[in-house]
Order: structure tokens, then C-alpha cells, then sequence
């Protein structure tokens, strides 16, 4: 079982007079298994609350935990992994991607162990386990997202967050990497928080959907629910201004 | 605004082998002069004691303080010493003394620049907070206060002159490591656990070296003055040693009698000097290089024509007309072209879509037609005609003049093309009072007045804002409105809400819609997003490889007879897709511009290729509507004889690449 809980999380920066509360006050839960789409516009504090998941943002109220536990964040295993936004930003230009991979498989592991592995989950993603001394600019947008994603999994994450992961790669690459993502979820059960801009993207992959906006979620339920029959009125506001089905 | 040059399709930063730029600066002229100069030198500083040593010692009292002579090319010492062969002896001690110092300063650097990275937040603000101020005293105070510290001799010089440069370096390291810290896949080997120190060897530094190597190069040439000056000023190296600057200090007292003697050891200081200078430079200025060198090779008339025929459905007098555009850039291994023998018009009022993958040629071509391509871009075309002027031929001048009132321009990022320091008013008002002659009040009132057609509310007040006061749907509103400050015929809009949130980008369509359908103003708007170019366009160019494959009225899309364009429809995941499939993809990848094949470039992508495809590129054929298609199979995709393979394609499991 694991269970990602967000319990009345706030994220503040800056000081008491002149600061900003990114997000506010926000509980949310990620069930074991499920996907949660998370869904809100630039800054609405979405990706804040990514980040305060994996350590990256300092909470100053509430807690992450995962199995009732504060998700750790010090150097050393992360049961709670993130792939980002830009594949073209998140890979380590100087290092071949096998190597960017093998870095979040957990310390200890024998050297032959390491290196099957690294090819297991290149294969896991449909990359050319062949590829794996290639570098981030012999890749396209698409295959260097997926390298992202086995990264992700390298570290054997029990929750797994997804910050816009295809918001930075052409449409026609975007369905392979949430291919990806469904396939993989089916195949391991992995929990995972996944967030977007786009509610058609949010919808294909996600099971209960959050709508965040200001830093406060303000209707979270069964996708069907949130998208079919939307209570409140941003929600209602968001749907509106999908662009039309071209088919 | 950025041009999309070639070069820059793979990233600077992102190619994982410098060799080629290191390679490349040898190829510039000061490049491989600094490079043979500092080779010279470095081998000199070995070789000289074995070849002068022995003169440079010896010892001749019949020839004291001589000027230049046949035996003494630069005359002698006090103890009739050659001066020559000392001079050179010379540059093993002052280069090796420079070297050491230089490794000191960049080892100390290192360090104190790459504690905030390690020590945490805390402790790292103090080292920071100790770096500015240390960096704050002159370099060559510091040095001489550490050389008396230190005490006087080689040694005390090399701590002082390695110590005194550390904080700047220190100071470069942290600024370039602070950087490269926020970068995303630093954050990712941090949420994989990975501890600071690896982070720091394995990422950072790897990152930041190339600045590095370049700086302490330069800074070596630094050092190297420093110690001739600690020397020269008999804080440094103490006889019987001697290095240049002990040389030109003991030269300097005969100055009057004989020159050469204080000349050539300074000589070789500044020859020396200038070696590590120069070639810090160079490299800097190779790594620094952020567009492909080459040539533009002269098209040879016809060479690679494309048949063409048909110029599309314009409605009346078109407002723009484009025949057989193309854009060149110089690539490394030959030109590289983007856009290839593009065909459209737009006619009046009509809004127009260009669709296509990143690469395609789309916004090139945009910036074409405005205009905006700049060196080493060149732009050819057949016909360039906007409102019957000829926008090829005539002077720059003119065309501003009638792009500035005649055309718009909407970039994706209005940020960065609105000016960051000038009220929006102003902004808005500046080509009008340039180009329409409008005085300021007047210019000034008639931005309000834009602002308030653009429906930004309170006119007035925000009219007399900055920049950064205005969100990012209210920028994009500035921007048109600043194109609407002349009388438009066309509006480009480049990925106009691509940046921009759901509920923003729909009042920014539906702004754009409205000044349509009010001003008759024509619209290109180029867009990656085929459902936004289905709602507001009436016609949609398809673009692959930098040509036009099909054109098309927007309502047909879904019933598109290129396979790309059924392709490109399909992969858009709507509210409306189905849970239970797999969602439809592209397989493969788009073609590189500097490896076009033969036939149709979308030929390898294809379920329908056939050999024909591979070895012939289909022309562009206009039917009977004016809809044009450029593929061999259209006719079957269109009769829906194929609907099975395209369909089959399109659900197969990404390729293993």
C-alpha cells in the first residue's frame, strides 16, 4: 500500500509582509494505484505543490505523507519521484542517458545489476536498450521524455509525479509518452499525481481529477463527475474554453 | 524575438561533445595565432635552459654592461652575462611561477565558489557574503598586502598572487554554479536521492568547466603580469634567481645607456602575456559561437524547383501573395533549407492557418513574409507582394513604412518583444508618431483608444503601465493593439497563445476573431494546435519539411486527403477521445532540414509510401476548388480506400528508435 496524502499543505516564499502563498492549505489524496489529474492555470500553485512533494519546495504548513509517513528528502532512497516539464532541460546535457538513468537506481546496487537494469528500463520504454551511450541531443523531444520516465521508475518510486509532462512536445509525440504513462501504470500500479494545463490530457489518463486555482483546490472527484457535471463555476469556466472537438 | 537559425535546432548547451568548437577555434585566424603563440611559448619555457643555460650563466667581466653587439643580441649584465640567453632562461621560472599561481587561485576558487552548493543555505550565504566583500579590494593591492604577509621571494609572491585572485574566481564559480544548480535535471538528480557532493562532481561541474578553463587560461596571463610587477617591484623573485620582471628591473637602471637590456625582458612579458590572453579569448569567443559557420551556397537557377501549380483560393485581391519562397541558412556541411518553395496567398479578410510540427518551416515563413529573417538567413522568392508592392525589390526604408501601418506582427512571448522599461503607452504610440506622423498627444490617445478596442479595461491608467504590471493575457491584448495602431490589412500572429492559459487564450481568439470580422484585417496565424486553427481559420496550410502539403478549408480538416494531415488531426486528444484505446501518434520522427530525402520527406513516416514516394517529391496539383495536396496516394485517401492503414498507423506502439 501507498498512499500519498497531502494534509493541509501551504507553501509560503518570501517573509511575512511582502511574501506569496503558492499554495494554500491544500489536502489532497493520491490513493494507491490511482491517478489524481491535477488540473488549474499558470500559477494556481500546482506545480508549487509538485515540488513540495518531492522536496524541492519548503512547506510551511501541513505535511506530504506517504503510508502516514513524511515523505523523506534527504539524499538517499525517494520513494516519491517526479519526471518535469521540459525533456530538453531535465536531462544532463554532458551525461549519456544510461548514466542518467543509473544515477536514480538506488545506491548499493552492484555495478551488473545497475547496468541490466538500466537496459530493462530502457526496453520498459520503449527506447533501444542499444541507446543507452547515446546523449540527450542525438534524442528527439519524445524519447528524451520517455528517458525521463525511466529515471523516474530507476529510483522504484511507490508515487510517481508527472509536472506537464507533454506540454513541451509537439502534439503528434504527446500520445506516445501518455501511452506510455497508461501502459506503465497499468503495468506496475504505480500511484501518480499527474498534472496539466490540458483537461483533454488530464481526462485520458487520470482517474479523479483536482482543480486547483490560487493555491486552493476548488473541486476534486471521479473524472466523469468533474468534467461531466462540474459544481463549481471555474470549473465550469475551464471546460468552456477547451477548443472544439475537430473531429 | 528569436530567429530559428539551423544551428540552433540542436541547442548549444545541449551538445554533448565540445571537440567540434574547441576544433573550430583553431580554425579563426586569431584563434590558431594565440594557439601557435602560446605553444611557443610553453615549449620555450622548457627548452630555453638546456639551449641558453649555460651562456646565460657565464660569466665574462671583459664584457660588462654592454649594449647589443654581434656576441650580445641584447647586450650584457652587470657581470657580463648574456642578456639574450637570460631573457630566455627567464621564461621557464616566470611561467612556471604564473602557472602555479594560476592553479592556486583557480583550486581556492573552486573551492570557496563551490561551498554554498555544499554547505546548505545557511553557511552558504556567509561564504557568499565573504566572497563580494573580498572581491570588493583591488587585485593587486591584495597581492601586495599578501606578498609582505607572506614575505618576500618566489614563494611568498606565488601565495600572494594566487591567493589575491581567488575571490573573483570564487565569484565566477558560484555565479556559473548558482546557475546550473536551478537547472531542472540538477533538481532531478536531486529527487533521485543523489547527494550534493555527486551532484556537484557530476553535474555541475561538468557543466561550468568550460567557462572555467577559458577564465583561468586568461587569468594565467594575469598572474604571469602580477609576478613580472612583484619582481620588478623586488617583492618577488630574489637573486640569483631571476625571472623578466627581476630582468627589467635590473635593465631598467641603464635605461638611458642601453634599452635593450629593460626592453626585451619587457617584450617577452608582453608577448607572453598576450599568448594566454588571446588565446583565453578565442576559445571563449568559439564556445560563445552561437550560430553554425559556413557558407550560403549560390542557388543555381532551377536547380531544385518544386512544380508548382496553383497559388490557392483567394477571395478578390489577395493581400498578401507568396510564390516560390524559400529560406536558406548556411549549415556546417552545406545550406540547410528550412522553407522550401512555399506558394500561398491571403486574401483580403480572410484568416488563413499554418499548421505543422516544430520544424516545419511554419514560423519561418511568418518571418519571411514580415521580413524579419535575419544573417546569415537569406530569402528568395519568386513573388512577394503585399497590397500589390513588391516587398523584394525597393528599399529597406519603404518596406518598414508600409510593414510598419499595413502589417502586425504577434509573437508567442510578449514579454520579451514588449519593451521592459517604457510605459505600454508609449510603446504603442512610438510607431504611430514614426510612421503616421502623429504628434505624441495624439499618438498617445489614439494607444488608449487601441488598448480600449483591445478590451483592456481602464485605458487610461493601464496605458500609462509598465510592462510587467500587465499579465500575460493582457500583454498578448497590448501587442495586438500596438499592431492595431496603424490600419492593418494582415495580421501574422505567431503561436499567439501558446503560452497563455485555457480561459485567456479563448478571449484572445475571440478578440482576434472580432477585429476580423470589424476591420476586415486578414489573419496568418501560425499554430502547432490544429483545434485552435479549426475555430478561427476559414483556410489551413499543412506544412511538412518546409513545404506546404495541403490547403485546405478548415471545416474539411478531419477529411484531409495528405496522409500527414489525417495524421495530424488524429493525435489531437480531444474531450471526446476514446479511454479504452490507445491514443493515435506519428510514428517516427520529422525529417532533419540538412537531411532532406529525395522524395517526399514525409515518405518514411508513411503507411502508404511506396517507391515512387521515396524517389519522386509529389508537385503541389490545385483541383477544381483551389484546394491544393502534394501526394501521390491523395486521390485514395480521399475516396477513403485507405482509412484502414492510416488508422492502423496511427494506434501502432511507438517505434523502437
Amino acid at each position: 500500500m501507498s498512499e500519498l496524502v497531502f494534509d493541509d499543505v501551504t507553501v509560503r516564499y518570501g517573509n511575512a509582509r511582502t511574501g506569496h502563498t503558492a499554495v494554500d492549505g491544500v489536502s489532497l489524496v493520491v490513493p494507491d494505484g490511482a491517478v489524481v489529474g491535477l488540473v488549474g492555470e499558470s500559477g494556481s500553485g500546482k506545480s508549487t505543490l509538485a515540488k513540495a512533494a518531492v522536496g524541492l519546495a519548503p512547506i510551511t504548513g501541513g505535511a506530504v505523507l506517504l503510508d502516514g509517513v513524511p515523505v523523506p528528502t534527504r539524499p538517499g532512497r525517494r520513494p516519491v519521484q517526479m519526471v518535469f516539464q521540459d525533456p530538453y532541460s531535465s536531462l544532463d546535457p554532458r551525461m549519456t542517458i544510461g548514466d542518467s538513468v543509473a544515477e536514480a537506481v538506488p545506491r548499493g546496487t552492484p555495478r551488473a545489476e545497475r547496468r541490466a537494469e538500466v537496459l530493462r528500463l530502457l526496453e520498459l520504454v520503449d527506447l533501444d536498450p542499444a541507446r543507452a551511450r547515446a546523449y540527450p541531443a542525438q534524442l528527439s523531444g519524445g524519447q528524451r521524455q520517455r528517458v525521463a520516465v525511466a529515471r523516474a521508475l530507476a529510483a522504484r518510486p511507490e508515487v510517481v509525479v508527472a509536472d506537464e509532462i507533454t506540454s513541451a512536445l509537439d502534439v503528434s509525440i504527446q500520445g506516445t509518452v501518455l501511452n506510455l504513462v497508461r501502459r506503465l501504470q497499468r503495468e506496475l500500479g504505480t500511484s501518480m499525481l499527474f498534472i496539466s494545463h490540458n483537461l483533454a490530457v488530464v481526462r485520458y489518463v487520470a482517474s479523479t481529477i483536482a482543480v486547483m486555482r490560487e493555491g486552493r483546490i476548488v473541486e476534486q472527484g471521479p473524472a466523469e463527475q468533474v468534467l461531466g457535471d462540474p459544481a463549481h463555476d471555474y470549473t465550469r469556466e475551464l471546460l468552456a474554453a477547451v477548443p472544439g472537438a475537430v473531429r | 524575438m528569436t530567429t530559428v537559425v539551423p544551428g540552433a535546432l540542436v541547442p548549444l548547451a545541449d551538445r554533448p561533445a565540445a571537440r567540434g568548437r574547441w576544433g573550430s577555434v583553431l580554425r579563426t585566424p586569431v584563434g590558431i595565432g594565440a594557439a601557435v603563440l602560446l605553444a611557443a611559448v610553453l615549449v620555450l619555457a622548457v627548452v630555453a635552459p638546456f639551449v641558453w643555460g649555460a651562456r646565460a650563466e657565464a660569466v665574462d667581466t671583459d664584457a660588462i654592461l654592454q649594449g647589443s653587439s654581434a656576441a650580445h643580441l641584447v647586450g650584457t649584465d652587470n657581470l657580463g652575462r648574456d642578456l639574450f640567453a637570460r631573457t630566455m632562461v627567464a621564461t621557464g621560472l616566470s611561467v612556471r611561477l604564473a602557472l602555479t599561481a594560476t592553479l592556486l587561485t583557480v583550486v581556492l576558487g573552486m573551492l570557496l565558489g563551490a561551498a554554498p552548493l555544499l554547505l546548505g543555505r545557511r553557511a552558504g550565504r556567509l561564504v557568499t557574503a565573504g566572497i563580494d566583500i573580498a572581491v570588493a579590494f583591488p587585485g593587486l593591492l591584495l597581492a601586495l598586502f599578501f606578498a609582505i604577509v607572506f614575505g618576500v621571494g618566489a614563494t611568498g609572491a606565488v601565495l600572494a598572487i594566487g591567493v589575491a585572485g581567488a575571490p573573483v574566481f570564487a565569484r565566477l564559480t558560484s555565479t556559473l554554479a548558482a546557475g546550473v544548480a536551478s537547472r531542472d535535471y540538477v533538481l532531478a538528480a536531486r529527487v533521485a536521492g543523489v547527494g550534493r557532493f555527486r551532484v556537484l562532481l557530476r553535474h555541475v561541474l561538468p557543466n561550468i568547466a568550460e567557462p572555467l578553463v577559458v577564465n583561468a587560461t586568461i587569468g594565467a596571463g594575469g598572474a604571469l603580469l602580477a609576478f613580472a610587477g612583484l619582481s620588478f617591484l623586488g617583492l618577488g623573485v630574489q637573486a640569483p634567481d631571476y625571472d623578466w620582471g627581476r630582468l627589467l628591473q635590473d635593465g631598467l637602471s641603464g635605461i638611458y645607456r642601453h634599452p635593450e637590456a629593460a626592453l626585451a625582458p619587457g617584450l617577452a612579458i608582453v608577448v607572453a602575456g598576450l599568448a594566454f590572453n588571446l588565446f583565453g579569448e578565442a576559445v571563449a569567443k568559439g564556445i560563445g559561437l552561437t550560430s553554425a559557420t559556413g557558407v550560403v551556397a549560390r542557388r543555381t537557377a532551377g536547380s531544385d524547383q518544386q512544380p508548382v501549380t496553383g497559388r490557392g483560393p483567394v477571395a478578390g485581391e489577395p493581400v498578401l501573395d507568396v510564390e516560390d519562397l524559400s529560406v536558406v541558412f548556411p549549415g556546417a556541411h552545406g545550406p540547410v533549407r528550412p522553407v522550401r518553395g512555399v506558394t500561398f496567398s491571403v486574401g483580403r479578410g480572410e484568416a488563413v492557418g499554418v499548421v505543422g510540427e516544430s520544424g516545419s518551416g511554419k514560423s519561418l515563413t511568418a518571418l519571411a513574409v514580415a521580413r524579419l529573417v535575419e544573417a546569415p538567413g537569406e530569402v528568395t522568392a519568386a513573388r512577394l507582394d503585399f497590397r500589390g508592392t513588391d516587398l523584394r525589390t525597393g528599399g529597406d526604408r519603404a518596406h518598414r513604412r508600409l510593414l510598419g501601418t499595413g502589417f502586425a506582427m504577434v509573437f508567442q512571448d510578449p514579454m520579451t518583444s514588449l519593451n521592459p522599461t517604457q510605459r505600454i503607452g508609449h510603446q504603442l504610440a512610438e510607431g504611430a508618431r514614426r510612421h503616421q506622423g502623429l504628434s505624441r498627444a495624439a499618438g498617445l490617445a489614439r494607444a488608449v483608444d487601441r488598448l480600449r478596442s483591445v478590451r483592456v479595461p481602464e485605458p487610461e491608467r493601464r496605458s500609462r503601465q509598465y510592462p510587467h504590471e500587465f499579465s500575460g493575457g493582457m500583454r498578448q491584448r497590448a501587442m495586438i493593439g500596438m499592431g492595431l495602431m496603424g490600419e492593418p490589412a494582415l495580421i501574422v500572429a505567431d503561436e499567439p497563445t501558446t503560452a497563455l492559459d485555457v480561459t485567456v487564450q479563448r478571449s484572445v481568439l475571440d478578440l482576434l476573431a472580432a477585429i476580423r470580422r470589424s476591420d476586415d484585417v486578414a489573419l496568418l496565424l501560425i499554430s502547432h494546435d490544429v483545434a485552435v486553427v479549426r475555430e478561427v481559420c476559414d483556410r489551413v496550410l499543412v506544412m511538412y519539411a518546409g513545404r506546404i502539403v495541403e490547403d485546405l478549408p478548415a471545416d474539411r480538416l478531419a477529411a484531409g486527403r495528405h496522409p500527414y494531415t489525417r495524421a495530424l488531426v488524429a493525435t489531437v486528444p480531444d474531450m471526446a477521445v476514446d479511454l479504452d484505446a490507445p491514443l493515435p501518434v506519428i510514428p517516427g520522427r520529422p525529417v532533419d532540414p540538412s537531411a532532406q530525402p529525395p522524395g517526399c520527406a514525409y515518405a518514411a513516416r508513411c503507411p502508404l509510401a511506396s517507391d515512387r514516394c521515396r524517389a519522386e517529391d509529389p508537385p503541389l496539383v490545385a483541383d477544381a476548388d483551389g484546394r491544393r495536396v502534394a501526394c501521390w496516394h491523395a486521390d485514395e485517401v480521399a475516396a477513403g480506400a485507405v482509412d484502414g492503414e492510416l488508422a492502423a498507423a496511427g494506434a501502432a506502439r511507438e517505434e523502437v528508435a
